[in-house]
């Protein structure tokens, strides 16, 4: 399972990256924007998708739709990881093919109850 | 210019006169009048301008008036949520840190006592009564050791969320360094108005994509925004998912 972490925060990829070792996901990569994840996504081999929205260069949102629209990366997992809280937001977000929506600041708990129901819903 | 015109104007129209030549004064009488009434337009025209550029002046103002009413104790309540969240993060850590300097102490006790012993025995020179004694506490060291380090771990996870508050606490800064330079930016317009060069820019007050919920600015609006992860899993939920 190797999963992509993007955000423009280097902590917040850090924390990202050290509660995924912590649920036993240990193989990570990290994208500073939707720019520098996109070339790694086509390239393949990526599993799930943490992003945030608000990134310079290219957003979360921008990202999402990239990935849904390309055949390869359609069923891609992603779990949306931001700040933005306004509701047409989220509703933007599921309607463009989000998996889960976690708003921060976030628990532990939290990012971990949302990735394991994604990847109950994948399995079942 | 306008003068020295006047002036030749004035001069024919005396001698016009002089000569007892009606006509031509009437003619030079005439130019003077249409004179007078290009500069009139032109006043006129002057007038206008300086009235458009103050009612210009007039919105931009506006904007800086909503800026000093509401974007400015906007921006004091994000700079203090910044206080707080930094605060929270650093109150976290340092409590973890105070809380487990002991546990990581008791270890350090424990496993130099037994290492003492641990010596004695590889030297033979332990009786087997006090052998025995140490092997219960050996026991009993690894079931601490085992909790200690469960409880470090712990700790360790939630030093390591408490630093989340540096993502949270950036955007809400770079928005109110938006800020500023917005109302930087509507200052010089406005000088450069009361300098009479130009017009005021346009700009808008609110982001693209407005961040990180500041309680008692961004939540003030009933059911606009999502204050907490249950409000989101409801939403979502009422959208089917």
């Amino acid at each position: 399972m190797k999963i992509l972490v993007v955000d423009d925060f280097s902590t917040m990829r850090r924390i990202v990256k050290n509660l995924l070792r912590d649920l036993g996901f240990s193989n990570t990569v990290e994208a500073d924007d939707g720019k520098t994840a996109l070339p790694i996504l086509e390239k393949g081999g990526i599993d799930f998708l943490v992003t945030d929205w608000n990134m310079p260069g290219m957003t979360g949102i921008d990202l999402l739709k990239a990935v849904r629209a390309n055949p390869k990366l359609v069923d891609l997992p992603v779990l949306m990881v931001t700040a933005e809280a306004k509701k047409e937001q989220i509703v933007m977000a599921a309607q463009a093919g989000v998996n889960g929506y976690v708003i921060k600041p976030f628990t532990a708990a939290t990012l971990k109850e949302k990735i394991e129901k994604i990847f109950e819903r994948i399995e079942g | 210019m306008a003068n020295d015109i006047r002036l030749a104007l004035a001069k024919d129209l005396v001698s016009a006169l002089e000569q007892g030549n009606e006509a031509a004064a009437d003619t030079v009488l005439d130019e003077i009048a249409g004179l007078r009434e290009t500069q009139l337009f032109q006043e006129i025209g002057r007038l206008t301008r300086q009235l458009h550029d103050s009612m210009s002046g007039f919105s931009l103002d506006k904007k800086i008036t909503v800026m000093t009413e509401n974007d400015i104790p906007d921006a004091k309540e994000r700079l203090q949520y910044v206080i707080t969240m930094t605060e929270q993060a650093a109150d976290k850590t340092l409590t973890v840190v105070e809380n487990l300097l002991p546990v990581s102490q008791e270890l350090n006790d424990e496993v130099e006592h037994l290492s003492e012993k641990w010596g004695r025995f590889l030297d033979k020179e332990m009786p087997f009564e006090e052998f025995k004694n140490m092997s219960a506490e050996i026991t009993n060291h690894f079931h601490g050791t085992k909790n200690s380090i469960q409880q470090v771990q712990q700790g360790l996870n939630e030093i390591l969320m408490a630093q989340s508050f540096q993502d949270i606490t950036g955007q809400v800064i770079k928005r109110v360094i938006d800020l500023v330079q917005n109302l930087e930016t509507s200052m010089v317009g406005l000088i450069s108005i009361a300098g009479g060069k130009k017009t005021g820019a346009d700009f808008t007050n609110e982001p693209e994509l407005p961040g990180p919920v500041v309680p008692g600015v961004d939540d003030k609006e009933v059911g606009d925004v999502a204050t907490s992860q249950d409000d989101v899993d409801d939403l979502l939920s009422s959208l089917g998912f």
